[in-house]
């Protein structure tokens, strides 16, 4: 029958990694602290964000351990609450941000637009810099006591009602935010700017479109956060009073201005992510892209439409009826991008020979997880269900949905699909398999049956419940369990395979696209010379025809 | 190989010409006029009562704010185009401050919906 | 063409290729590193209009909601000092226009003139700017630190600004509103002067590498978009002027 895999190795008995590549060009620590090249650039990024997915994991961990029973036995009620913050504040500025564009963005973007690095290659280190030093205040927070606000800092609580470290967060996710807009900053001029002759924008793959968007709700919306923050933390420090009522300030200013960039912010999480199903779900049915410029401009509009609805997370804190009709409305318009890409994926799928590699499998995942989160997402963006849906699990199911069940299965499916370039070497295929499923399976029991809990009317970020949640909640946790395995797995098989892993070679799915086409790893200069382009995106003709072409030789 | 070389080079006279127009200090000199003009006119009106629009039943418009900001953008318009050089720049720089203006405007506008409309109640 | 191993030796033979030395090996061209690092800037100048609109907002509901008070605060600023300092930041973007031009040209002597210029102007702000802090911490104006509601309570208590405004007591609870002004004035004045004290420790790197001859030679690049900065933190303050002094002076 038909091959079970498209995967085109290099006769592994005389295949070697190639000697001369990005990693070993230099030796050394500082060659490394000190780099300019985007690949290791994307590296250090990759082992940073990693460690901070696990703390954040861990918190999540503690979670769902305190909600097995519906008192707060494991942890106090204000312990609690910080956990939930640290492992809210940590997921989303230190982890999902950065995720895709900063490690696979870095590495990838420059390769596929032609160019021998990003336009700013030193802003890139900078931006890596700012990460880490955000990571260290974070860390601190945490040694210090932590933060009790919730990861959405609400005034008057965070301003006015708690005693807890909320300065030092709030400074630390301000340096975290310059580091996300340099990062876009980059993107955006690299993608202008420096595309190799021949790659005009429609033949761009579709991973630098959705990362163009999100670099555009980077660099437009993230300073808002910044000022936001320097708001909260002269509030708390100088009590001027903008976010007082007592003062004549306004708690609900406060909210208009987090939830500007915190509304796009979740674009700037998931977008990257799209991108990465776009090039897998091309690859692994061997067939373009369905509508590739509905899907290219769709990206752009979720950008866009991203900046209009931001009220819909303030829709019971006191905002007029007349505003919230408006965001409502303008809500209901920002999911009809999204669906057109979880259409057009499909249509590239029919009549596509699919296989069910890993990053097919964790494609498959997102397809399905992010329809459902999306979907719930309109529920809430209606302002009659929200009122009762709001600040219940349901909110927190909607949002993991999304988060983990569609942008982290995103960025493993991206990690695992470039990981044969990023290393030059194969990660193995069974236990990743396997590892895909666990983490479907073990989502699907965390997270699902949140959203039954919501209805019924368990509230979000409570230590103690109704005893009535019990069932639902221990189901959760155990679901939390299968998890946390399928997300251990990869740490380790994607280790061994660092050295064990069976040499890749150029183009280990027959992909097509720049980056494909040159050795794994890439020579640090990327191409020895730049290419001139003159085939559409997704040709797997002009592949096939490359293929004859080539001179039979070893990765 | 060598001739994209070439091909690179045409292209980069071609946009060199474009991209490095030199602005003559002549029309700095009379921008910087008309800035110091405009600055001691928003100055003078200030001092004078410009009145009021009433549009409809509790609203009403103030001329001398919308006078002064009128003023504030026009001297910026012109710092804009002529010190910043957006006149004489790529269509591409030309979107990119209008985009960065359009979102500014989405942000206090659309934080305006709800402020202006909260004194009108529930439905 | 892609096929890495077989264009290895064209690799070497294109290496060579001239460049002048400021020109970074990532980039093609010099034209396309100066479109680049053009481009560049304006983005980080969007991130600025945002950065800046955050308080832009905070002001504009202030403002609707407590107009007494932001009027009789607004008449404690002089309006001497600001109508200068206006004038000043206008004729230091025309010096750094002048600037760019002359980095354009080649000039070398003018260069300096012009961006040293631009420096005293720039330092000729931020006195006045501190001559106005000093005089509001002196008559307590300063919320959080050093208030005082009695110029509101009480105009007449304060015959300087009152002989020329004749301003009406406020109410208590409008007057302490006068502190919401007053914190905006300082954070959005204090934020624009962390700019520009940004921009003048940025402008003595500068001249100090323009008498070395660093940017006449053809690499304007840093002396435009360093332009681009400065014309941004004045058009800033074009904005701050009439929303902070000119409120309402009749």
């Amino acid at each position: 029958m038909s091959a079970a895999t498209i995967v085109s190795l290099p006769d592994q008995s005389t295949a070697r990694v190639p000697k001369m590549n990005f990693l070993t060009r230099e030796n050394g620590l500082l060659s490394w602290l000190l780099t300019g090249d985007h690949k290791r650039i994307a590296t250090l990024y990759l082992i940073s964000i990693t460690f901070f997915f696990f703390i954040g994991g861990s918190l999540a961990g503690l979670i769902r351990l305190e909600l097995l029973t519906p008192q707060t036995s494991l942890m106090a009620a204000d312990t609690y609450n910080k956990v939930f913050t640290m492992h809210g504040v940590i997921m989303v500025f230190l982890f999902l941000v950065p995720s895709v564009p900063a490690t696979i963005g870095n590495f990838v973007i420059p390769l596929m637009v032609g160019a021998r690095d990003l336009a700013l290659p030193k802003i890139n280190l900078l931006s890596w810099y700012l990460y880490v030093i955000a990571g260290c205040m974070v860390i601190y927070t945490m040694a210090a006591g932590g933060v009790d606000t919730g990861w959405t800092f609400t005034s008057p609580l965070s301003t006015h009602y708690l005693n807890t470290h909320v300065i030092s967060t709030g400074l630390a996710i301000f340096v975290a935010g310059f580091s996300s807009i340099f990062t876009g900053l980059n993107f955006i001029v690299t993608i202008h700017k420096m595309r190799a002759p021949g790659m005009t924008w429609l033949r761009l793959p579709l991973f630098v479109w959705s990362n163009y968007a999100a670099s555009i709700l980077m660099v437009l919306g993230t300073p808002v956060l910044a000022i936001t923050l320097v708001l909260v933390v002269l509030e708390r420090t100088v009590h001027i009073g903008v976010f007082d009522p007592a003062y004549g300030g306004d708690p609900i200013l406060f909210q208009h201005l987090f939830w500007f960039y915190s509304h796009p912010a979740v674009y700037i999480m998931i977008l990257p992510g799209m991108g990465v199903i776009s090039e897998v779900v091309s690859t692994f049915s061997r067939k373009r892209v369905f509508g590739y410029t509905a899907v290219a401009f769709s990206s752009v509009a979720i950008a866009v439409f991203g900046f209009f609805v931001w009220a819909h997370h303030m829709f019971i804190m006191g905002i007029s009826n007349y505003a919230a009709l408006v965001f409502s409305l303008l809500t209901m318009l920002v999911a009809v991008p999204s669906a057109i890409k979880i259409f057009n994926w499909a249509f590239t799928l029919y009549k596509g020979s699919i296989t069910f590699e890993t990053p097919m499998l964790y494609a498959f995942g997102f397809m399905g997880l992010f329809t459902i989160g999306g979907m719930t997402g309109v529920f809430l963006g209606s302002t009659g269900t929200d009122i009762h849906l709001t600040e219940t699990y349901f909110i927190v199911a909607h949002f993991h949905f999304v988060m983990v069940g569609g942008m982290l299965m995103a960025f493993l499916s991206g990690i695992h699909f470039w990981w044969p370039k990023w290393t030059g070497r194969m990660y193995p295929e069974k236990i990743s398999q396997f590892a895909a499923v666990v983490t479907f399976i073990g989502f699907n029991f965390t997270f699902f049956p949140q959203f039954i809990l919501g209805t019924l009317g368990m509230p979000r970020r409570y230590a103690a419940y109704p005893p009535e949640f019990q069932a639902l909640n221990v189901f959760s946790t155990a679901g939390a369990t299968i998890l946390g395995i399928g997300y251990l797995l990869p740490i380790l098989y994607l280790t061994w395979s660092l050295k064990y892993g069976a040499v890749a070679g150029n183009n280990p799915w027959q992909a097509t696209g720049l980056e494909w086409q040159i050795q794994s790893p890439p020579l640090t200069e990327n191409f020895p010379v730049i290419p001139i382009v003159d085939h559409e995106a997704y040709d797997y003709e002009w592949l096939e025809r490359q293929q004859e072409k080539e001179v039979a030789s070893v990765g | 190989m060598s001739e994209h070389n070439q091909h690179a080079q045409h292209k980069e006279q071609g946009e060199h010409d474009q991209e490095h127009h030199i602005v003559s200090p002549v029309i700095y000199g009379s921008i910087l006029l008309a800035l110091l003009i405009f600055t001691g006119l928003t100055v003078w009106m200030s001092f004078i009562d410009l009145g009021e629009w009433h549009i409809a039943a509790g609203l009403t418009l103030f001329w001398n704010p919308v006078v002064a900001l009128a003023i504030a953008c026009t001297k910026m318009t012109l710092v804009v185009l002529f010190f910043m050089h957006v006149k004489y720049t790529t269509k591409l720089t030309k979107l990119t401050v209008a985009s960065g203006f359009f979102v500014f405007i989405v942000l206090i506008g659309m934080t305006m919906t709800d402020y202006f409309t909260r004194a009108w109640g529930r439905w | 063409m892609s096929d890495s191993t077989a264009t290895a030796s064209g690799a070497v033979a294109e290496a060579h290729h001239e460049h002048p030395p400021y020109q970074r090996h990532h980039f093609e061209s010099v034209d396309q590193q100066f479109d680049a690092t053009n481009f560049a800037m304006w983005l980080f100048l969007l991130t600025e209009i945002m950065f800046f609109g955050g308080l832009f907002t905070a002001y504009l509901i202030m403002r609707n909601w407590y107009y007494p008070a932001f009027v009789e605060a607004s008449h404690q600023l002089n309006i001497g000092w600001g109508t200068a300092n206006t004038g000043v930041l206008i004729v230091s973007s025309f010096t750094m226009a002048m600037g760019v031009w002359s980095a354009e040209m080649r000039k070398k002597g003018m260069l300096i003139l012009f961006l040293s210029l631009t420096w005293i102007l720039g330092m000729a702000f931020l006195g006045i700017k501190s001559i106005e802090y000093h005089e509001k911490w002196v008559k307590h104006h300063v919320p959080g630190l050093h208030w005082s509601d009695s110029s509101f309570l009480n105009p007449a208590s304060d015959p300087e600004v009152y002989k020329e405004y004749h301003d009406k007591p406020l109410a208590p609870d409008m007057a302490e509103k006068t502190g919401m002004y007053f914190f905006l004035y300082f954070a959005m004045t204090g934020m624009h002067a962390l700019h520009m004290i940004i921009g003048i420790s940025l402008l003595t790197f500068m001249i100090f590498r323009a008498r070395q001859g660093a940017y006449t030679t053809g690499h304007v690049t840093y002396v435009e978009n360093f332009g681009l900065y400065w014309h941004f933190v004045d058009i800033v303050w074009i904005f701050l002027f009439p929303l902070l002094y000119l409120i309402s002076r009749y």
